[in-house]
């Protein structure tokens, strides 16, 4: 890790990203796709990028539904996307 | 926080309307969504990578006076005996803005029409691929089809070429016929088409097929395979990224919200780019889209007339762009067959679940809701509603507060300062 890098926590795990990106991004790049169940529990991920569609929404540092495409990613950020268990 | 005006959208219509009304000395606020001003189109992490003329405007604004308020979404606007209040979100806490005259700039989102599978992880809109690529999102190696309309296929493809993506083919759903005439238009402006050139150059082996669309996506919790088809013949080809969408959309749910006239989509305005209602200014792609040269000048009209200059030297250059846009419109509509792709059982609110069958035809949008919930869920409306108007030929719903899903905390701060406090305005 250099000064670049922040570190985030996805459903508990600890990950390693490069400063200034979206949470979006962070959890993309991580190689997750789904980031929230829809109401009849089909998998849904980033439509729009432009915080429009509500689709990327998750928990970020336990507050619900924030857009994970217009929040920038912050050492100790804690991100839950209800698809892992929470350790 | 007060103001003498307040700019909504930090766009580059944002940015100019802003800058030019700090220049001419009024007391300038300027209110982005998003983490930095800049937009979609000037959206970045460093300046470096900007073009000259968005790092130009931007170093301009910094200049000017004008307070940026980024990550603030403005939840309530509405006016009151001493000007307008603005209601604001910024990382959960409540933030209110009085403001003598408003500059909405809010500019537009992409038009989603739902296709089987269009709700796979995967599937994104087309200016979302610049979008999450722009927030740091790692394209390389990664197979993408680009099924779109409109001159933003270009950049778009380009960008996703740059970044490593293996773009494998592009399709435009208007048919060659529609878009000649707007090419035509162009000739009298070599450096779009230079600038069209070199974005071609970027994706050069991809191929970019006109009168063709996505009819279909399928995948196992991702999209891995899309269904191309031009009418006639369909073609599959798997890949991991769709990027779908047709057009761009103005955003008109603030202006409505205020009492603002909306025709063909898009904010009414006169040549000063006031809109119907006193006080209040619409630049850019809410007034219809027509790029950054447009929203750029647009900008520049509102915020002059907002500070009560005279800005009439800059009504040509707009005048110009307007006629391109408008020409760009006609070109770029969507054709019947792509209103058609959704069958009975296709998602089309993607926040409620709500599939094309369970939503009549002949219902009004607020049936939609009473009775299936459709575009009663976080994005209200946006997608669907947007889908609904042109597959159903319904009219738009009715807006109301909060214009974005806000915390009631700021909802509370809203009824402490505005006029009709809340549970009264019904």
């Amino acid at each position: 890790m250099n000064t670049a890098d922040v570190t985030i926590t996805i459903d508990g795990r600890a990950v390693t990203v490069v400063r200034g990106i979206s949470v979006a991004a962070a959890l993309i790049n991580d190689g997750m796709h789904t980031f929230r169940s829809s109401v009849t529990a089909t998998s849904r991920g980033p439509l729009c990028g432009m915080g429009v569609c509500y689709e990327c929404r998750l928990e970020i540092d336990e507050v619900a539904h924030r857009r994970a495409c217009l929040v920038t990613v912050t050492d100790g950020q804690r991100i839950n996307t209800g698809q892992r268990p929470r350790q | 926080m007060t103001a003498d005006v307040a700019v909504i959208g930090a766009g580059p219509a944002g940015i100019a309307a802003a800058t030019r009304a700090a220049q001419a000395g009024m007391r300038v606020v300027l209110l982005d969504e998003s983490p930095r001003a800049g937009g979609q189109i000037w959206r970045h992490r460093t300046t470096a990578g900007l073009p000259k003329m968005a790092r130009q405007w931007i170093a301009r604004l910094a200049q000017s006076g004008a307070i940026v308020a980024a990550s603030t979404a403005v939840v309530d606007a509405a006016r009151d005996a001493e000007g307008f209040v603005i209601t604001c979100e910024r990382d959960g806490q409540a933030l209110t803005v009085r403001a003598a005259s408003i500059i909405l700039a809010t500019g537009a989102r992409e038009r989603f029409l739902p296709f089987p599978g269009w709700t796979l992880p995967g599937v994104i809109g087309v200016g979302a691929g610049q979008a999450l690529l722009k927030a740091g999102t790692s394209f390389r190696g990664k197979r993408v089809v680009i099924s779109g309309s409109g001159p933003l296929i270009m950049p778009v493809a380009a960008a996703l070429s740059h970044g490593g993506a293996r773009v494998l083919f592009v399709a435009e759903q208007a048919a060659r016929s529609t878009v000649m005439p707007f090419v035509l238009g162009l000739m009298t402006r070599p450096l779009m088409m230079v600038q069209a050139a070199a974005y071609r150059a970027a994706f050069m082996r991809t191929p970019y097929r006109f009168g063709s669309w996505v009819c279909a996506a399928r995948g196992d919790g991702h999209v891995e395979e899309v269904d191309i088809t031009n009418g006639h013949v369909t073609t599959t080809i798997a890949c991991d990224v769709l990027c779908a969408a047709f057009g761009l959309l103005p955003n008109t749910e603030l202006a409505r919200l205020l009492g603002c006239a909306v025709a063909y989509g898009s904010h009414v305005i006169d040549e000063t780019q006031r809109t119907t209602q006193d006080g209040i200014y619409s630049a850019g792609e809410s007034t219809g889209v027509g790029g950054v040269d447009l929203a750029l000048v647009e900008g520049e009209i509102a915020g002059l007339s907002a500070a009560g200059k005279d800005a009439r030297a800059y009504f040509r250059r707009r005048d110009a762009l307007c006629a391109l846009s408008r020409s760009m419109e006609r070109a770029f509509a969507p054709r019947a067959e792509v209103l058609a792709l959704a069958r009975s059982d296709t998602i089309v609110c993607r926040c409620e679940d709500v599939a094309l069958g369970s939503i009549r035809r002949e219902w009004t949008p607020r049936q939609a809701k009473l009775y299936t919930r459709a575009g009663m869920g976080a994005c209200q409306g946006r997608v669907c509603g947007a889908a609904l108007e042109l597959i159903y030929g319904w009219p738009p719903d009715t807006v109301r507060l909060p214009a974005e899903p806000a915390l009631f905390s700021t909802l509370i701060a809203n009824s402490a300062t505005a006029d009709v406090p809340l549970g009264q305005g019904d």
